[in-house]
């Protein structure tokens, strides 16, 4: 009996080596050690600070008490609370827009050009891009400087009147969402150039043979093939332009009265700047379901196309 | 394999003879036998004043024996703001920070309460102004003691001869260096006039109007002088009053003599409009001067730096002290204490407004007529006024009527500002009241 029981036990314990060891050659194994590192670092860097903003997020303004969705509540009855979810509806969705459909063209023209030139081209496109946007709307600033605008400067020269970029509400949402499609538009470019060159020469062919016009080939070949990058871009930068801090801090701080503020310089004022950590924790959660939304409908379609195909 | 053993009998003759020697050892006083001490300061932005205070640090340090460091944090980007956030969140960082004007009420259960000091203080410095107590205190304790470097003044600074040539108004005559004030006629409506006449010379007052402390601070004064509270020592709204209609449209008629884009204006605005010669009069402490006298000389010969004018309930200048506070859960707070004792000496606050160029302001009543004041120039004698020495104004923070907790809010959302520029812009005046008064009252959330 007891040697039955000895043997079973050796036998189990010699089943599991085996298999721990074609675990660990088992090529997902290797590549979650390898990605380990990163996981532990993002967990630490994202998935905390986020859990950590929802538990600061359901406490009163002392961070004594506990107050579920009392902040929300409150955020819900104010009237700048509305006006900031409009404009970073506005602001995200223009320059995304904007952004979409400079970085398709300025695509189609690099596409166009001899591939011996093309480098130099792609290079000076990206330059914005690859600018820090904080030094880069520092800049931006001065062009628009309430005393000292050098667009103003030139306007003057040539007899034309001035403008307030910055201080009138108006031009200061058109100059906040310029700065950003400026900044953002060579991302797009760069995306869809590559999807460009992925696009099978022969399709055009096929497509030249039966007769399609520019127009019809645009439609018919390059833009069905476009379509999942096409959408990844839109849902990439539409999260990234929702969550925009740098631009609009540097360049009018949320203001003339509040007509600037987008969520993330909305949540900066209120959680950091008036002392009110929970409510602008609440702030930036708004961000989420938006997000979350989008993501879930882009992704959805692009699998959708995937199984199809 | 060889064994040691550890017998009781050995144990007691080591544990005998190591106390024999630690009591046998002459007392030996280190160089920093009373600990250690992480002090964050405010990153001065008049060059070299930081060094002015390390001095002073330094000087307490080897005397007190105690191993000090000294962190310099900047405001911009409200860096200051976040490290109190993170400090106060962890329970950890430095001994004693440098506190803005509303920060000390807005952390003071995490203060140690600092009554010894500021009482010895009171009694040989003088006394503070209403509104260093309105900030400093909580509960009916001493949480932070008023900090010189970063206090300021912001009243105006005025072109002497743009003012005298498009206004008719000598301002040295109004404001004597070395003398009291004989400035009875600089009123509200003398202000006003001046600014339309600035206005049609082409040289018009830089008032901003943005949601930065320059054009709260301002608009707080004005809104004072007028006795226009938005929230009352209860915390009740009283957006809708005479006195606040009185204020917006006093800045209604004065917008329109102010630069067209004021709204966006910030810090820095004012100090460019006037160092570029294209303003007669802005409001700020003597930075924009300090600045002038290095880029512009020719122009900081002509400035002032004067009282602001009377309204109907009174002379209000904007005035935005710091503040040092101790953290409740530090270290070494006899250290602490002791350091805020020896920075608050008139020695040292002395040398502190010497180090600054005259910028930073002590609030202790008897420390306003430093020399550094009275012979800083040019013009000589233009920062004489700047101390209030002669105590002709009243020194106020925007929306001290209300408790502090609920006026930080009014301030850093700038709700001041927005209403003038709301009203200047074409609302009805009904209407900015209500959007005013609604933002007031989601400031009294707890």
């Amino acid at each position: 009996m007891v040697d039955a029981a000895t043997g079973a036990a050796g036998i189990s314990v010699g089943a599991r080596r085996p298999s721990l060891h074609k675990l660990f050659q088992r090529k997902s194994t290797i590549a979650f050690l390898m990605a380990l590192p990163l996981i532990l670092l993002i967990s630490l860097l994202v998935v905390y600070p986020a859990f950590y903003s929802l538990h600061l997020a359901t406490l009163n303004k002392s961070m004594e008490r506990f107050v579920g969705l009392g902040n929300f509540e409150f955020l819900f009855k104010r009237q700048t609370f509305w006006m900031v979810v409009e404009q970073s509806v506005l602001f995200a969705v223009t320059a995304v827009v904007f952004k979409a459909l400079i970085g398709f063209f300025v695509a189609h023209f690099v596409h166009a050009i001899p591939s011996k030139g093309q480098r130099k081209w792609r290079g000076m496109l990206l330059v914005p891009w690859v600018i820090p946007p904080a030094m880069s709307t520092l800049a931006w600033f001065w062009l628009f400087d309430p005393s000292y605008s050098a667009f103003n400067w030139i306007f003057t020269k040539v007899g034309l009147g001035t403008i307030p970029f910055l201080g009138d509400a108006y031009w200061a949402r058109f100059s906040v969402i310029l700065v950003n499609v400026w900044f953002g538009a060579p991302f797009f470019m760069i995306m869809y150039l590559a999807a460009l060159k992925s696009v099978p020469e022969q399709l055009y062919e096929a497509a030249a043979i039966d007769g399609a016009s520019w127009w019809q080939r645009l439609w018919y070949v390059t833009l069905p093939m476009m379509r999942n990058i096409i959408s990844i871009t839109v849902l990439f930068s539409l999260i990234v332009t929702f969550a925009n801090f740098d631009i609009v801090r540097v360049l009018t701080a949320g203001g003339p009265i509040d007509q600037t503020h987008v969520f993330a310089t909305w949540a900066f004022k209120l959680g950091i700047e008036s002392g009110d950590i929970p409510l602008g924790a609440c702030v930036s959660l708004f961000m989420l379901p938006i997000l979350g939304l989008s993501a879930v409908f882009i992704l959805r379609d692009i699998n959708k196309r995937g199984n199809e195909a | 394999m060889a064994k040691s053993h550890v017998s009781r009998r050995g144990v007691l003759k080591g544990a005998a003879a190591v106390s024999a020697v630690g009591l046998a050892a002459p007392f030996v006083r280190g160089a920093h036998a009373a600990g250690k001490l992480a002090v964050g300061f405010w990153d001065h932005w008049v060059p070299n004043a930081n060094n002015g205070l390390t001095k002073l640090c330094n000087e307490w340090a080897a005397k007190e024996k105690v191993e000090i460091t000294i962190d310099y944090i900047t405001s911009q980007g409200n860096k200051n703001l976040l490290t109190i956030a993170a400090e106060s969140q962890a329970r950890s960082g430095h001994d004693l920070l440098a506190f803005p004007t509303w920060q000390p009420a807005d952390q003071a259960r995490h203060l140690e309460p600092v009554d010894d000091i500021m009482t010895e203080l009171i009694k040989q410095n003088g006394k503070v102004n209403a509104t260093v107590e309105y900030l400093g205190r909580s509960s009916g304790k001493w949480i932070a003691v008023p900090a010189t470097p970063g206090s300021q003044i912001k009243g105006p600074c005025t072109r002497i001869d743009l003012l005298k040539q498009h206004a008719g108004i000598d301002i040295q005559a109004m404001y004597p260096a070395g003398a009291a004030p004989k400035a009875d006629g600089w009123n509200m409506e003398t202000f006003l006039m001046a600014a339309e006449k600035c206005h049609k010379a082409g040289v018009p007052f830089g008032i901003g109007l943005g949601q930065t402390s320059d054009s709260v601070d301002t608009a707080g004064a004005i809104f004072n002088s007028f006795g226009a509270a938005l929230v009352d020592g209860k915390g009740n709204v009283v957006v809708k009053s005479d006195p606040v209609r009185q204020a917006l449209d006093y800045y209604k008629k004065l917008i329109q003599y102010l630069p067209a884009d004021v709204a966006a204006w910030d810090d820095a605005s004012n100090n460019k409009w006037l160092v570029s010669g294209k303003g007669a009069l802005i409001m700020n402490p003597p930075s924009a001067w300090a600045v002038a006298k290095r880029d512009a000389p020719q122009i900081a010969e002509q400035l002032w730096t004067h009282g602001m004018p009377a309204g109907p309930k009174g002379r209000y200048a904007p005035f935005l002290p710091y503040f040092w506070g101790i953290w409740n859960f530090s270290k070494n707070k006899p250290a602490a204490k002791s350091l805020l004792v020896h920075l608050s000496r008139k020695e040292s606050a002395e040398a502190l407004v010497a180090a600054s160029g005259g910028y930073d302001l002590p609030s202790f009543a008897n420390f306003t007529t430093f020399k550094t004041w009275a012979e800083e120039s040019p013009p000589k004698g233009t920062l004489y006024h700047y101390p209030n020495p002669h105590d002709h104004q009243i020194l106020s923070v925007t929306a001290s009527q209300a408790p502090p907790k609920i006026a930080a809010q009014i301030y850093t959302q700038a709700i001041p500002t927005k209403m003038a520029v709301r009203h200047a812009q074409g609302e009805p005046m009904e209407k900015t009241l209500d959007w005013a008064a609604a933002e007031c009252e989601g400031f009294s959330r707890t």
